[in-house]
C-alpha cells in the first residue's frame, strides 16, 4: 500500500510539473482524430474541425452543466461581434450522454446560440484531449494548433478568449 | 488471458512500427495528452451529526485519485490510467481500496479500420443493448478489457465488434466470476450510402446490434420457501435491438427497440421472462425555439455480466432515467433512477427565447423553459392462478406492450426563466413541483410518496470585467421525509484565477428538532490555465447522486476536502 501511495504521489508531481511547463520549442498539439457525431446522428471525424485558416474555439459543455451554459451564454452575448471582427468559429462539444443528448439540439436552438454543435456521447474526444471537469475551452490557431486552453468558467473569462483570438489574427505570439 | 493480450500487443507493435523508424521521430512528433485528479478528505467527528471516531473507522484521511495519459503518434494510439483509493472516500464502495492500472489500451486507426486491444469504452446506439463508460464522481467503471474492431468500409457505414470482459473494482477475471461479452453493431447513414439520397432533405440513419453474454454454469440451487429448486440457467444471454433516426428540416424522430432472452438474475429475483425496452423521441427546433417529447417503456431489462450482482457494476447496457438532471442542491435532493424491473415514462419540454427589444423580452431578451416528466410502474399480471407475481423460477409475470401501471414512481413540473437585467445583472429563477416514490427508488418500503415544491433564485452581478458576485437562494417545502429546507450561497469570482464561496443548507423543517442542522461550507479555489485547486471545509448532508441508471449513496460527513484537477 505504501508503495502505491508513493507511486501515486510521484506520478502526481510529475504530471503537474509536466502540465505547467512552458516549453516554447515543443511542437504545438493538434486535435486528436476521433469519430463523434453531429446533431443529425452523422459520424463526424474531429480531424475535420477547421475554419478555413481562421481561429477556432472548442468548448466542452453539457446541458446539465450550469457554469458551461453560463460561459456559452456570456460568449453568445458578444459572439456576433467576435465573428465580424475575427471570423472565429466555435465548436460546442456536448458530452451529454444518452440521457440528455437528444435535448442538446432543442436546447441550443431554444437558447438561440449560433455555434457548431457536436455530440461526444461517450466522452471519447473528451478523454482523448485529456479534458477533466467541464467546462474546458481550447483555442486553435489557423493551422489547427492548440494555442490556449482553460478549465472552469468565471464571468469575465470570455475577455481572455477574445484577447487570444485577436493575437492570433494579428499574428502575435501566444505564451 | 494476460499472455494472449501481451502477444496481441507484441504483434501489433511489430506490425505497426517497422524497425527502420527513427526512434527520435517517435518521440518528437508524438502527442501526449492526459488528465489528473485527486480528491482528498480529512474527516472530522461531529457530535451534532452523530459522527464519532468509530463511524470514521479510524481512517479520517482518505483519498481518491487518478492519472490518465494518452499517447498518439500518426495512426498509433496508446494510453493508461492509474487509480488509487487510499482508502476510498466515504460513500465509495470499499472494494475500491487499493491502487493500480485498471485501464490501458493500444489502438491503431486508419480511414478504414480501427483496432483496439486492452480496455475500451463503447456505446451501441443510445446504449440500450451495450454501453461501457466511466464516471469518476459516481465511482463507476464498467470498461471492457479485450478487443474492439471498427470497420468503415465506405462513407455512411460503421461496423463495430467487441469481445472481452468488464471491469468491476479490482477483482481479477478468473474462474468465470463474470461473463464474457461479445457484441456486434452496424450503423448506416442512407444519405451517405445512396447517391440518390445525398441531397435529400430527409436524413435517414438506422442500425442494429446484437450482444451476447456468456456466463458458465448450467444450473443453480435456489431455495423458494421451504423447498429447494434446481434452476436451469441460460449460459448465453442474447440481447438485440434496432433503431431508426429521421430528420427533416427542424424535426427529428428517433426510436430504438431492444429485446433480451430470458435472463434469470438476482436483479429480477430469478424470473424467466424475456425483457423488452423501447424508446421514442420527437423534437422540433428553430432559432430561439425548441420542443422535445420522449417516452420509454422498460420491462425486465437489467443486463449484467454477472447474474448474482445487485451492486453498481458489470452493467452491459445503459438505461438512463428519462427526467432532467438537476445541479442545484435542493432540486437534486430527490433524484430519480431507472427501475430496470419495469417502468414507463414520458418527458416533454419546451424552450423559447423571447428576442431582444420586444415587449416581453425587454432590452436583453428572456428565456423561458417548461418541463414535465412522469414515470409509472408497468402493469403486471400473474402468469396463472397459482403463481404470485415475481415468483422465482417462473416467468414471473405477464404484461402487455406499453402497459401503464397505477403506481407513480416520479413526477416533475419545472418552470425556469433566465433573464438579463441590464449589462451587469443576470438571473435564473426556477419553480419545481416533484413527486418522489422513495419507497421504490431507494428501497425503503415504509416511506410515503414525497411531494415537494422547490424555488430557486440564482443571480449574478458583474461588478467589473474581473470581479463578479453570485447568490443562490433555494427553498424546498415538503410535509414528508425530512420536511422543509432552505439553502443559500454566495460566491465571489476574481477572473481568471480565484473564487471563494460560502454556503449553507438548513433543514429547518425537520420534525426532530435535534436534526434541524445547518450544513455549512466554505470553499476557496485557484485556477491556473488547465489546473484547478479547491479547498473546502464544512458539512456534507446525506444524499444520493444518480447518473444514468446508477446511483451512489453519499453519507453525511464533516471535514476538510481538497480537490486538485489538471489537464495536459
Amino acid at each position: 500500500m505504501k508503495k502505491a501511495s508513493l507511486l501515486f504521489i510521484f506520478l502526481s508531481v510529475l504530471v503537474i510539473t509536466f502540465a505547467q511547463s512552458d516549453d516554447a520549442s515543443a511542437k504545438r498539439k493538434t486535435i486528436p482524430q476521433v469519430n463523434i457525431k453531429d446533431v443529425y446522428g452523422n459520424v463526424f471525424n474531429t480531424a475535420n474541425i477547421e475554419n478555413g485558416g481562421k481561429p477556432v474555439i472548442i468548448d466542452f459543455w453539457a446541458t446539465w452543466c450550469t457554469p458551461c451554459k453560463r460561459e456559452l451564454d456570456a460568449i453568445n452575448d458578444v459572439f456576433d461581434d467576435w465573428v465580424k471582427e475575427t471570423g472565429v468559429k466555435l465548436y460546442a462539444i456536448s458530452v451529454d450522454d444518452p440521457r440528455s443528448s437528444s435535448l442538446v439540439k432543442p436546447y441550443v436552438d431554444g437558447k438561440g446560440w449560433s455555434y457548431t454543435i457536436l455530440l461526444d456521447q461517450n466522452s471519447d474526444l473528451k478523454r482523448a484531449m485529456g479534458v477533466g471537469p467541464i467546462p474546458m475551452t481550447f483555442v486553435l490557431n489557423g493551422k489547427g494548433e492548440i494555442v490556449w486552453s482553460h478549465t472552469t468558467f468565471a464571468q469575465g473569462n470570455e475577455n481572455d478568449i477574445i484577447e487570444v483570438i485577436r493575437k492570433i489574427v494579428k499574428g502575435e505570439a501566444i505564451k | 488471458m494476460k499472455k494472449i493480450i501481451l502477444l496481441c500487443i507484441g504483434m501489433a507493435a511489430v506490425g505497426l512500427f517497422p524497425a527502420r523508424l527513427p526512434a527520435q521521430d517517435f518521440l518528437k512528433n508524438a502527442q501526449i495528452t492526459g488528465s489528473f485528479q485527486a480528491d482528498a478528505a480529512l474527516y472530522q467527528t461531529d457530535a451534532a451529526m452523530g459522527i464519532n471516531s468509530q463511524s470514521l473507522n479510524g481512517q479520517p484521511i482518505r483519498m481518491n485519485g487518478f492519472t490518465e495519459v494518452n499517447y498518439e503518434y500518426k495512426n498509433f494510439y496508446a494510453g493508461m490510467r492509474f487509480e488509487a483509493y487510499l482508502p476510498p472516500l466515504l460513500g465509495y464502495d470499499a472494494q475500491y481500496q487499493g491502487a493500480g492500472v485498471p485501464y490501458w489500451y493500444v489502438k491503431y486507426k486508419n480511414d478504414l479500420l480501427e483496432i483496439t486491444a486492452g480496455n475500451f469504452y463503447e456505446q451501441f446506439a443510445q446504449g440500450m443493448t451495450f454501453r461501457t463508460y466511466q464516471d469518476w464522481t459516481l465511482g463507476y467503471d464498467n470498461s471492457m478489457r479485450g478487443l474492439r474492431v471498427k470497420f468503415m468500409p465506405s462513407k455512411g457505414i460503421t461496423i463495430t465488434g467487441v469481445y472481452g470482459f468488464q471491469r468491476t473494482f479490482w477483482i481479477p477475471y478468473q474462474n468465470n466470476n463474470r461473463g464474457i461479452v461479445k457484441g456486434l453493431d452496424a450503423d448506416f447513414n442512407l444519405n451517405d450510402i445512396f447517391n440518390a439520397l445525398a441531397n435529400a432533405k430527409l436524413k435517414i440513419t438506422l442500425g442494429g446490434s446484437f450482444v451476447s453474454d456468456y456466463q458458465a454454469g448450467k444450473t443453480m440451487i435456489y431455495p423458494v420457501g421451504d423447498k429447494v429448486y434446481t434452476f436451469n440457467l441460460p449460459e448465453n444471454v442474447a440481447c438485440y435491438g434496432g433503431r431508426l433516426n429521421l430528420n427533416y428540416a427542424g424535426v427529428n424522430f428517433y426510436s430504438e427497440y431492444a429485446h433480451k432472452i430470458n435472463d434469470p438474475s438476482q436483479m429480477n429475483v430469478y424470473i424467466y421472462k424475456p425483457g423488452n425496452s423501447i424508446l421514442f423521441d420527437l423534437s422540433y427546433s428553430r432559432k430561439n425555439f425548441g420542443v422535445e417529447i420522449k417516452s420509454k417503456w422498460i420491462d425486465n431489462f437489467s443486463y449484467k455480466s454477472n447474474r448474482s450482482y445487485t451492486i453498481n457494476g458489470l452493467d452491459i447496457n445503459y438505461l438512463p432515467a428519462i427526467n432532467k438532471e438537476h445541479t442545484y442542491a435542493l432540486a437534486s435532493m430527490y433524484p430519480y433512477a431507472t427501475q430496470t424491473t419495469g417502468e414507463v415514462g414520458i418527458a416533454a419540454g419546451v424552450m423559447y427565447t423571447i428576442p431582444k427589444n420586444t415587449k416581453l423580452g425587454g432590452k436583453n431578451g428572456l428565456t423561458i423553459a417548461v418541463d414535465f416528466s412522469q414515470v409509472n410502474s408497468i402493469k403486471k399480471t400473474p402468469v396463472n392462478d397459482t403463481t404470485p407475481i415475481g415468483q422465482s423460477g417462473t416467468l414471473g409475470y405477464a404484461t402487455n406492450f406499453y402497459s401503464v401501471g397505477n403506481e407513480v414512481y416520479w413526477q416533475e413540473t419545472q418552470v425556469e426563466i433566465s433573464k438579463k437585467f441590464g449589462k451587469k445583472v443576470k438571473g435564473i429563477f426556477d419553480y419545481l413541483y416533484q413527486t418522489y416514490n422513495k419507497a421504490v427508488v431507494q428501497g425503503h418500503p415504509e416511506d410515503p410518496l414525497i411531494y415537494s415544491q422547490i424555488g430557486i433564485a440564482d443571480v449574478t452581478y458583474n461588478v467589473n470585467k474581473k470581479l463578479s458576485l453570485r447568490w443562490e437562494l433555494q427553498g424546498l417545502w415538503t410535509k414528508q421525509d425530512n420536511g422543509n429546507w432552505a439553502a443559500g450561497l454566495m460566491e465571489i469570482t476574481i477572473s481568471p484565477k480565484w473564487f471563494f464561496s460560502v454556503s449553507d443548507q438548513w433543514n429547518y423543517g425537520n420534525s426532530d428538532a435535534s436534526k434541524q442542522l445547518h450544513y455549512y461550507n466554505v470553499a476557496a479555489g485557484f485556477v491556473y490555465n488547465t489546473s484547478r485547486i479547491q479547498l473546502s471545509w464544512g458539512r456534507q448532508r446525506e444524499g444520493i447522486i444518480c447518473v444514468g441508471g446508477v446511483c451512489r449513496y453519499v453519507p453525511q460527513s464533516s471535514g476538510l476536502t481538497l480537490t486538485v484537477t489538471s489537464s495536459f
